[in-house]
């Protein structure tokens, strides 16, 4: 369990610059085996935070708690025997370029008392865990990006941590790469059953691997919970924002904005936005409303996902039908905690 | 001895055991001096890569007081030095004159020459590398050893090759003050005595010499590049 009490972080800037407040107080507690996020835009603060938990960063005051240890309290060599329980992988992979792939792997294997043998056998077994065992003798510079971060990976993996710190892993990725990484992470955090903090601008990333979240603006965490929770009702506008780019509902904005030919209505028409928020939503919704209602549901556009095991998102639709009847299914839907928003009255 | 080498460089036939105890007194200059200042000047470079602010042992004082020294030496015109260090010579090898007597001129004026350019290639390590190796619970010397000089080799071998050809350069000047090598023997002859054939031979020593450091050096910069 890593635990963060009254985080605060103030950089002294260069002489006349005044100071940074990079973090102010900051408490939160990663549970083990979690997969925990971080987002926030550029300069929130996210990396001084997480560097807070292996102190690199040595925090401005405050206390970090790591399975019952008081990581500030430490002396030098027992806080280096500790840093080699928490590994840490960065965006931009940080490997050794004169050492091969095996080189770099075995790097924190040195004096550890395995003898030359058992640290290739150890080094084989991680470059298995990451899929990228043919690559043993190659020098990072051969490698593409999201090659480098499995090779990152199996060295942070390498001292058998319990706690894997990920600094922006995935951002100088794209789109397919990002995904295969956060798949691995996941399967490692399931097989091996260590505690994942994942750093991060990108919803889709919280969205795809992590249980819980936190928000992070100013220094400060705006807003923490159980990711579903707050992709269902985020409280914060930063929040709302994130989510928007995780969304493609919100493209409905501007197809309204640019009067789209696509939004036809006849009058009575409604247009719709409905959004799951509830973890039980999974019957079929829209040919239910349709029989029940006799109404005709025209979907403009879907958006749901899984997120943490149950569908959310929703679809912007149009109603066409008796007035009456409209009504009647929208009263429907708020009953089963369904979010309906009208967007346009035809 | 064929005629036509006997009409190209008279003077050099005639003073050609000269000319070796010149090469050989140059290479002890180059080699003692030069292997001094590797050690004392890579150890100083390292100290003030890491004492510097923001490196992962800060220490002001240490820092100042090094920044300060490589620059007031660096500032200093080696024929000076070599006048000046005169007595610190007599004391620490016994002697100013001859090749013992300019070693440690000579590696006054290589030394701060050679510490910046250690620190210029040290400062090309990522510190993504030292963040990483400190993330995974490496101690300061281990940084020093398996990241900054380890993944320094190739620079380090560049370094080291412009300051040996620069190294050269000041033995032909100490020379001059009677510690003999090529320099001396070029001035004493081809200057003094009108022996054109002796500066060119000098001349052409020199550039071979400084084409097989430069060679070995990228050889190894090469090699150590991936
Ligand atoms: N070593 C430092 N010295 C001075 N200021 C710093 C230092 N490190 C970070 N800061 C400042 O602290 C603030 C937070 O930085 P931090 O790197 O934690 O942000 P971040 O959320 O990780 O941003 P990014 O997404 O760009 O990585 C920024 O204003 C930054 O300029
Ligand atoms: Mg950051």
């Amino acid at each position: 369990m890593i635990k963060l009490e009254h985080i605060v972080k103030t950089f002294q800037g260069s002489s006349e610059q005044g100071t940074v407040d990079a973090v102010r107080d900051v408490s939160l507690t990663i549970e083990d085996g979690e997969i925990f996020g971080i987002i926030g835009f550029s300069g929130a603060g996210k990396s001084t935070l997480v560097r807070c938990i292996n102190l690199l960063t040595r925090p401005t005051s405050g206390k970090v708690t790591i399975d019952g240890k008081d990581m500030l309290g430490l002396t030098p060599g027992e806080l280096r025997e500790s840093r080699k329980k928490i590994g840490m992988i960065f965006q931009h992979f940080n490997l050794m370029p004169s050492r091969t792939v095996f080189g770099n792997v075995a790097y924190p294997l040195k004096g550890s008392g395995l003898s030359k043998q058992e640290i290739a056998g150890r080094v084989r077994e991680l470059l298995e865990l990451v899929e990228i065992t043919e690559k043993e003798n190659v020098y990072p510079s051969q490698l593409s990006g999201g090659q480098k971060q499995r090779v990152a990976i199996a060295r942070a993996l390498a001292n058998d941590p319990k706690i894997l710190l990920c600094d922006e892993a995935t951002s100088a990725l794209d789109p397919q790469t990002t995904a295969s990484i956060l798949q691995l992470l996941k399967s490692l955090s399931k097989k091996l059953g260590i505690t994942v903090v994942v750093i991060t601008h990108e919803m889709e990333v919280v969205k795809s691997i992590c249980q819980r979240v936190a928000v992070m603006e100013d220094g400060k965490v705006v807003e923490l919970g159980d990711v579903f929770d707050i992709f269902a009702k985020p409280k914060e506008a930063i929040t709302r924002d994130f989510i928007k780019t995780a969304s493609k509902l919100s493209k409905i904005d501007k197809l309204l904005e640019q009067d789209s030919p696509f939004l036809q209505m006849q009058s009575g028409d409604k247009l719709v936005r409905l959004t799951y928020i509830q973890k039980d939503v999974s019957e079929p919704l829209i040919s239910e409303l349709s029989r029940k209602f006799d109404l005709e549901v025209n979907i403009i556009l879907a958006d749901v996902e899984i997120v943490g095991d149950a569908p959310i998102g929703g679809t912007v639709v149009i109603f066409h039908g008796e007035h009456e009847q409209i009504e009647t299914a929208l009263q429907y839907l708020e009953e089963k905690n369904i979010g309906v928003e009208v967007l346009r009255n035809a | 001895m064929p005629e036509w080498l006997l009409n190209l460089m008279p003077n050099v036939i005639v003073k050609w055991p000269d000319y070796l105890e010149a090469i050989r007194d140059t290479l002890l200059m180059e080699v003692w001096a030069g292997s001094i200042c590797f050690v004392i000047g890579l150890f100083l470079g390292v100290v003030i890569t890491v004492t510097k602010p923001g490196g992962i042992l800060p220490n002001r004082v240490i820092y100042q007081i090094l920044d300060k020294a490589v620059n007031l030496f660096r500032s200093i015109p080696f024929i000076i030095l070599l006048t000046a260090l005169m007595p610190l010579s007599r004391w620490i090898m016994g002697t100013a004159i001859y090749v013992r007597g300019v070693i440690v001129p000579l590696v006054f004026g290589s030394v701060p020459f050679f510490v910046r350019q250690v620190e210029a290639a040290l400062a090309q390590t990522d510190d993504g590398l030292v963040e990483a190796s400190l993330s995974m619970g490496s101690s300061p010397m281990e940084v020093i050893f398996r990241v900054y000089l380890r993944e320094s080799l190739a620079p380090l071998a560049r370094a080291t090759t412009i300051t040996a050809i620069s190294l050269l350069g000041l033995t032909a000047m100490a020379g001059a003050v009677g510690a003999g090598g090529l320099g001396d023997f070029a001035i004493r002859y081809g200057h003094d005595r009108n022996m054109a054939d002796i500066t060119w031979i000098t001349v052409i020593t020199l550039v071979i010499a400084v084409s097989i450091v430069q060679f070995v050096g990228g050889w190894i910069a090469k090699k150590n590049t991936h």
